[in-house]
């Protein structure tokens, strides 16, 4: 229950933060969501038993399911590295072109206009700005 | 044999990747490197179609665990036949990409090399949480060819586009996550072989796996989730959006069917929802590229349109509605790569792609119009062309199955497409006048053309799209062979589950 509880409270904070206008609340939220997601697979093995899945004879009534920590591990290694790129691209180029152009799928256009630079020009017009690597 | 080399086409890539990093500043031998092994992973394939064309499913364990526990590797000839087309593709986009510069970078190679072993990965993998692990070693690579320029060429506009799609993904990577996990927690499996009707017997179990079929079909740019692949794709160099329009949302709409007809055994109780999306799919497509004015956006959003084609068929799941779309798959892989290595060309030698500002502008194309011209008309689907065929097979089994109303707005979609080709034949490659007396006239009319070198990469799938028209008889076999593994899955199961 308290697992559920923390994964919708993940979820909530998560959505919240994507439909904010500012890049790093965005990534934040990426964060909340991939933590909540890391909890579902301990749910989804169940976390009634806990006993350590190691040892010559582990008796399967009483060990954890070692298949979705091994599950975990990867998405957070995966996630990790994508949220780094995230924060590289956050500070890649003009600070603002697009309000479209960040956020989820989700409404950006709804969002709350943080108090950010002013509008620079159009991202149509072929800027031609180094952005090497 | 054959089930013992299948890990080969994801080790072979991914080794390769690592021994092209450490090129430093050079690219001509990574370059190199990369052609050989693309090549070898056509013909790798292609042979692997020649094998699986009676039926047969090869299954290789991985690690040496019993089935079920064991990361599967499975080949059908659905896979085979996707893999074929997307190797292929993909050494055609970088011949585009050397020629153009887009692949005279040091990390062009090692990007590419790992993007295709991810596609295969996920091609071959019979396992969800691996599809998921397969997809994003996809995605990581691609997040860096969006980007990548040599010194001084990048522009701010894919860097835009690169956030969109990175946030994107990676959301619906998410989502699709959450998916394997509730899938998980209700049937205590991945394993596609283990969850083979599972729909059927628990409705929980059928309710999870719907998460990562509609993750699936975000990342496949189903209306009303598609406006990420239309902004995009354009913002990127056009070699890279040709390698991207045949790679990514192709994967996703072969997972679609593969787990659709796995896990829920083509249940005919959902199957309407998947005739009015992909409907509206092909509708919603076809109109967004009216308001366009660069040549990729408008490929960009007919590429959403055509989805709703290939979609159409694992919605129809009919032995004939499924062959349809499988065959519109590979069509659609092959034609589209053409027009966006066309528009590419053209792009490379005047600059832009604005329609306006093509006009008058370009000088005499003789050899690019043709090129255009025919993947553009297969595209619309007329004959001569593989689109027509693909199109006649698809409405017929909208018919057949009952699906009148989809069949309708597949023929009035049809129409609008060609009338977008026409906008685009009129904007780029019809104004010149020759025998004009102004000035400026004559000057365009001079113009050298694209050179034969950015032409022919586009060439060479446009001819691929006449000879699949000519003998569509020959493919759509094979296509009817894969319909039949998706619509009995036993062998595909026995091989993963011995």
């Amino acid at each position: 229950m308290i697992l559920a509880l923390v994964i919708g409270a993940l979820v909530t904070g998560a959505v919240y933060l994507l439909l904010q206008k500012d890049r790093l609340r965005v990534i934040i939220g990426f964060v909340l969501l991939s933590h909540a997601v890391n909890l579902l697979f301990f749910a989804a093995g169940g976390i009634d038993r806990r006993g350590e899945p190691l040892g010559s004879d582990p008796d399967p009534a009483v060990t954890a399911d070692p298949l979705p920590q091994a599950f975990v591990l990867t998405a957070i290694v995966i996630a990790f590295a994508i949220t780094i790129y995230l924060l590289v691209l956050a500070v890649t180029g003009s600070p603002d072109e697009d309000a479209d152009a960040e956020g989820a799928p989700a409404d950006a256009k709804d969002a709350p206009a943080v108090a950010k630079g002013a509008p620079v020009d159009d991202p149509r017009t072929p800027d031609r700005k180094e952005v090497d690597r | 044999m054959t089930s013992t080399l299948l890990p080969l086409f994801v080790a072979v890539p991914l080794l390769a990747a690592g021994v092209a990093a450490f090129a430093g500043r050079r690219y001509r031998w990574p370059s190199v490197l990369l052609l050989v092994v693309l090549g070898a992973l056509t013909a790798g394939s292609a042979a692997l179609v020649a094998v699986t064309s009676g039926g047969a499913v090869f299954a290789a364990a991985l690690g040496g665990w019993p089935g079920g526990v064991a990361i599967p590797f499975v080949a059908d000839v659905f896979s085979a036949l996707v893999m074929t087309v997307a190797s292929g593709l993909t050494l055609v986009s970088c011949w585009f990409a050397l020629v153009s510069g887009t692949g005279r970078h040091p990390l062009f190679a090692p990007l590419v090399l790992v993007l295709i072993s991810g596609v295969n990965g996920a091609l071959l993998t019979a396992d969800l949480f691996n599809l998921f692990v397969f997809i994003e070693v996809m995605l990581l690579p691609s997040y860096g060819l969006l980007v990548l320029a040599r010194k001084g060429t990048g522009t701010l506009r894919s860097v835009v586009g690169s956030r969109l799609y990175v946030t994107f993904n990676l959301f619906v990577s998410t989502v699709f996550l959450a998916g394997v996990a509730l899938v998980y927690g209700t049937a205590g499996t991945v394993n596609l072989a283990e969850l083979s009707a599972a729909a059927a017997e628990s409705d929980l179990t059928a309710a999870a796996v719907a998460v990562c079929l509609f993750a699936l079909a975000m990342k496949a740019a189903v209306v009303p989730v598609h406006g990420w692949l239309a902004r995009a794709y354009p913002s990127t160099s056009p070699a890279v959006t040709a390698m991207f329009s045949a790679l990514h949302t192709k994967v996703a709409i072969y997972a679609i069917y593969r787990i659709y007809a796995v896990v829920f055994e083509g249940d005919e109780q959902w199957l309407w929802i998947g005739v009015a999306l992909f409907s509206a799919t092909m509708v919603v497509g076809v109109l967004g590229a009216i308001g366009e004015t660069r040549m990729r956006s408008i490929l960009a959003f007919h590429m959403v349109s055509q989805i709703g084609y290939i979609l159409l068929g694992v919605a129809l799941f009919t032995p004939l509605g499924l062959a349809a779309g499988i065959f519109y798959l590979l069509h659609h892989m092959i034609v589209k790569s053409s027009l966006f290595l066309s528009a590419g060309a053209i792009e490379t030698r005047y600059g832009t792609d604005v329609l306006s500002d093509l006009r008058n502008r370009v000088g005499r194309e003789p050899v690019l119009t043709v090129v255009f011209g025919v993947a553009a008309l297969s595209l619309a689907g007329l004959p001569p062309f593989s689109g027509f065929f693909a199109k006649l097979m698809l409405i017929t089994g909208a018919v057949e199955a009952g699906q009148v109303a989809a069949a309708v707005i597949a023929l009035v979609v049809s129409l609008i497409t060609l009338m977008s080709m026409l906008k685009i034949f009129n904007a780029v490659f019809a104004p010149t006048v020759t025998g004009s007396f102004r000035r400026e006239d004559r000057l365009v009319a001079e113009t050298p053309p694209t050179s034969l070198r950015l032409v022919a990469p586009g060439a060479v799938l446009a001819a691929v799209t006449l000879a699949l028209g000519l003998g569509a008889q020959g493919l759509f076999d094979l296509a009817t062979v894969a319909a039949a593994g998706l619509i009995d899955t036993t062998d595909y199961v026995k091989a993963v589950l011995p």
